[in-house]
């Protein structure tokens, strides 16, 4: 057996691991990661960058064949075709500069890669393969998979977000199990490509994350594109002889919907299995290992990062997380404390929450001024040829301080930018009314929201 | 854009070094014209070093404390247009082309302000609402990593930003604050092992080098006499009861400056100066007393010109204008050089005996000891008189033993019977 010693492991190269790696070869710590599959994990591969190339895919089929009917802009083009195999091509192709770009920065900051699954010894030691690893500092980075449900097995016509992120061929029809963001991204996106797409949810809305003012716009655009709910709908099985889908509607009445494929996108979980983290007997919470402020397990020198870690479940938080560790191993003294973390949903319209929704800043007891500012008013969304949503800004009402902001429409995920950086800086109503926004952009809304909480919005 | 290099300005005469004390300004400033960049010391005197631009500053010469040639680079900044430096290795073409096209306009008010030890209080437009006891801080990333690595918990530190936001100043001033408080907070025989070192820079490192030149060349001896100040006194008192109002209140110090005047007309060889070196002496005429003064940065000696052309009232305004200047860091170079003879009083803290340590080249330095009333014996009669004790220090070296007491007598035979100070 082959012995190797490090002052750290990382045990996963998703992009918690992979950052954790990259700023401990920043500060002189040397590091070994261990990755079993590809480099970037989820997000990468599975998750995030793939599924983005292929909503563009269908953004840009669906967009083609608007035009090729009718066209207010004045473009015909003849009804497109596509072909999926060369649309997944393009898409592995950015997968493959990203995951090989990760590989490259690793290298640079002298990061030891190793191939393998791992095996957790003890809170110093980790085994992958026959080479045993003994370090100082373990940081535990396995990220997350997807829920199963039991009475869907992944197979065949059944399949998981994984599967529907390197289609053989657009099924006809494809029911959509879970509507929350992960469903509708793809659901929207396979609706575009052609397919008859299904929605059940077993809550009485769509995105049930998010409050009914925000997911509105949203539910109507999936009216408009065709795909049908099947809200308070639970479901039973599936028959695989007759290829329909068992489901529980709300007066408790059995519906067997006929489908093609039925994708499972009901949630992901931490992914503690597999690898021995037994053996750690770290304390839990819930199914995810608990940590502190500095993510630091129940074992002293023993943290635990990203989704392993629980919720919210996003790259960009494991990716802090994962620079926050690296420089508490060099000796600094840090701590996570992000006054919020933006979550974006790449549904049509595109939506994206910051800090507290009015709901929670309620519960937290705040007394609150909540403002919106509808897309309807913004010049640069017409010639978007977008008019739905709107930007939203919740702030305390003894001093405006804003302490959220939530936006839906087309391209907001871009704002989150902007609403990130004004909770962190701890802006003020006036200080973002006061802030020169460009015109003509989707930010206008941002100023006129925080205008129109102060009661002088200028377009409205 | 051009840089423009301000170096060590030659301030004194023939001086070839000058101590950094402290910057007003740091990198990245903006800075306006007449704006103090630094204070530069010489000798004794502080020298503020004004910007005679508008710039940013884009790299400092020197630290607190450094002793710089004169004419090595103090300061660069970057101003518009062409500056007076130029690098080498510039071509001559980006000169002609460095046109400014409305270059945006350096924020004279706002920007330039250097941060005082005291800042302003907090303009907040909204309403300051105090944090609730388990809130969140409010503060930006940058200030909350800063607090992190200052090992600060930013709960406890006062927000003065707007919405009660934690700047950066806030965590300066709370650190501040935290090293003033230290020590109290320590329990009464809890054992103690902290340390402070405070690097000896600036005023401290001059009066070090003074004292202990002092005290290595000159050959101290100092002589003690008891002086009965009640006549001098009730003068004092009577000339402040009956002028105090239009002239100024007098203090002992003026009479000590007559009484110095008068007696050195006899013995010249005390005005004077011993250039050891040169072995020479040099007597003065003109008596320029130096008035020993403590101010907040240490000792000074601001300095009474021609006390012999001056008046009682005129000696105790100039005594009282060069204290008041020394204490605030305000006297020129000129007034805190060329005495021929130093006083030095330590007020109500005077005590009974004191030996005070020659003000190089200077030959003699009389010090003054506090006033008590004491039983005296006075024609047979045991009467109270006020009595002070003179305490002063005189070089061996070039003064004699029977000269010093002779003009201490002197002194003592003036203020005794204060008529004499004024008689010609």
């Amino acid at each position: 057996m082959q012995n190797l010693n490090t002052t750290l492991l990382i045990i996963g190269g998703g992009p918690g691991g992979y950052v954790t790696a990259i700023r401990a070869g920043q500060l002189g710590i040397s590091t070994i990661l261990v990755e079993g599959e590809s480099l970037g994990g989820t997000c990468l591969n599975i998750g995030c960058i793939p599924s983005k190339a292929l909503i563009h895919v269908a953004e840009q089929f669906h967009q083609t064949q608007h035009h090729s009917q009718h066209s207010a802009l004045g473009i015909s083009v003849s009804a497109p075709t596509l072909d999926i195999s060369k649309s997944v091509e393009w898409k592995d192709g950015i997968v493959d500069r990203l995951t090989t770009g990760v590989s490259a920065l690793l290298k640079k900051h002298k990061i030891q890669v190793v191939q393998g699954w791992a095996k957790v010894i003890d809170g110093k030691t980790v085994e992958v393969g026959d080479t045993r690893i003994q370090c100082e500092h373990l940081v535990l980075a396995t990220g997350s998979k997807s829920v199963n449900l039991p009475m869907l097995p992944i197979g065949g016509p059944i399949i998981s977000s994984t599967e529907a992120l390197a289609p053989k061929s657009v099924p006809k029809r494809l029911i959509v199990v879970g509507g929350g963001y992960i469903g509708l991204e793809l659901g929207i996106a396979y609706r575009k490509l052609g397919a008859e797409v299904s929605v059940v949810e077993a809550q009485d809305r769509i995105l049930p994350a998010y409050d009914a003012e925000l997911t509105h716009p949203v539910h109507e655009a999936l009216k408009h594109l065709g795909v049908k709910l099947y809200l308070k709908h639970s479901v039973q099985g599936f028959d695989s002889a007759s290829n329909t889908l068992q489901v529980l509607d709300p007066n408790g009445d059995i519906l067997n919907l006929e489908t093609d494929q039925v994708l499972v996108a009901v949630g992901r979980k931490p992914n503690t299995q597999g690898w021995n983290l037994e053996a750690l007997n770290l304390a839990m919470n819930g199914s995810a290992i608990k940590i502190d402020n500095r993510c630091q397990t129940s074992m002293r020198n023993v943290y635990a990062i990203g989704d392993l870690s629980g919720e919210p479940m996003l790259a960009h938080r494991a990716m802090a997380q994962g620079e926050m560790v690296a420089e508490l191993i060099s000796g600094k003294t840090r701590e996570f404390n992000p006054t919020a973390i933006a979550a974006v949903c790449f549904t049509d319209p595109e939506l994206v929450v910051v800090g507290k929704t009015p709901i929670e800043a309620e519960a937290a007891g705040l007394d609150c001024i909540v403002s919106s500012f509808p897309f309807a008013a913004n010049g640069r969304a017409m010639t978007l040829e977008s008019k739905t949503g709107f930007v939203r800004v919740v702030a305390r009402r003894d001093n405006h301080l804003i302490v959220g902001w939530q936006a839906v429409g087309v391209g907001v995920s871009e704002l989150s930018t902007a609403f990130g950086q004004s909770l962190e800086m701890g802006a003020r109503l006036e200080d973002i009314a006061g802030t020169i926004h460009a015109h003509p952009t989707l930010g206008e809304a941002v100023q006129e929201a925080a205008l129109r909480a102060l009661g002088h919005a200028l377009h409205l | 854009m051009g840089t423009h290099v301000i170096k060590m300005p030659d301030i004194g005469e023939g001086i070839a070094e000058v101590e950094l004390s402290v910057w007003h300004v740091k990198v990245g400033d903006m800075v306006v014209e007449d704006q103090v960049l630094a204070d530069v010391m010489t000798d004794k005197a502080m020298v503020d070093i004004p910007s005679p631009v508008h710039g940013k500053v884009i790299s400092l010469g020197g630290v607190p404390g450094e002793v710089m040639a004169v004419g090595s680079i103090l300061i660069s900044i970057e101003v518009e247009g062409a500056g007076n430096y130029k690098e080498s290795a510039q071509p001559a073409a980006v000169a002609v082309s460095a046109a400014p096209v409305a270059a945006p306009k350096v924020e004279a008010v706002a920007a330039s302000k250097p941060v005082a030890a005291s800042r302003p209080a907090a303009v907040c437009q909204g309403p300051m609402v105090a944090r609730e006891a388990d809130e969140r801080p409010l503060a930006s990333p940058a200030v909350r990593k800063h607090a992190l690595d200052l090992g600060i918990q930013l709960r406890l530190v006062r927000g003065t930003g707007p919405a009660g936001r934690v700047l950066h100043e806030d965590l300066d001033a709370y650190l501040a604050e935290g090293q003033s408080n230290a020590s109290a907070p320590i329990a009464a025989y809890a054992q103690r092992n902290d340390e402070e070192q405070i690097p000896v820079i600036g005023m401290r490192r001059k009066i070090a080098q003074r004292m202990q030149d002092s005290t290595q060349r000159a050959a101290h001896f100092s002589y003690v006499e008891e002086i009965d100040v009640t006549a001098v006194e009730e003068l004092r008192a009577h000339l402040n009861e009956k002028h105090g109002a239009s002239r100024g209140k007098l203090t002992l110090l003026p009479f000590l400056v007559r009484a110095l005047v008068v007696a050195l007309r006899d013995f010249p060889q005390i005005n004077a100066r011993y250039d050891d070196e040169a072995q020479v002496i040099t007597r003065l005429g003109a008596v320029h007393v130096g008035v020993a003064t403590q101010s907040d940065i240490g000792l000074m000696v601001p300095v009474v010109r021609h006390a012999e052309a001056r008046s009682l009232w005129d000696s105790a305004q100039e005594i009282s204008r060069l204290a008041t200047a020394a204490r605030n860091g305000k006297a020129s170079r000129d007034e805190l050089s060329g005495s021929t003879i130093t006083l030095t009083s330590l007020g109500a803290l005077g005590g009974i005996v004191s030996t005070p340590v020659l003000n190089l080249p200077e030959v003699a330095i009389v010090g003054v000891n506090k006033i008590v009333e004491r039983p005296m014996v006075v024609k047979g009669q045991i009467v109270i008189r006020k009595m002070m004790n003179l305490s002063s220090s005189f070089d061996h070296r070039v003064v004699d033993g029977m000269d010093a007491a002779q003009f201490i007598q002197a002194i003592r035979g003036l203020l005794e019977q204060p008529a004499t100070l004024f008689v010609e």
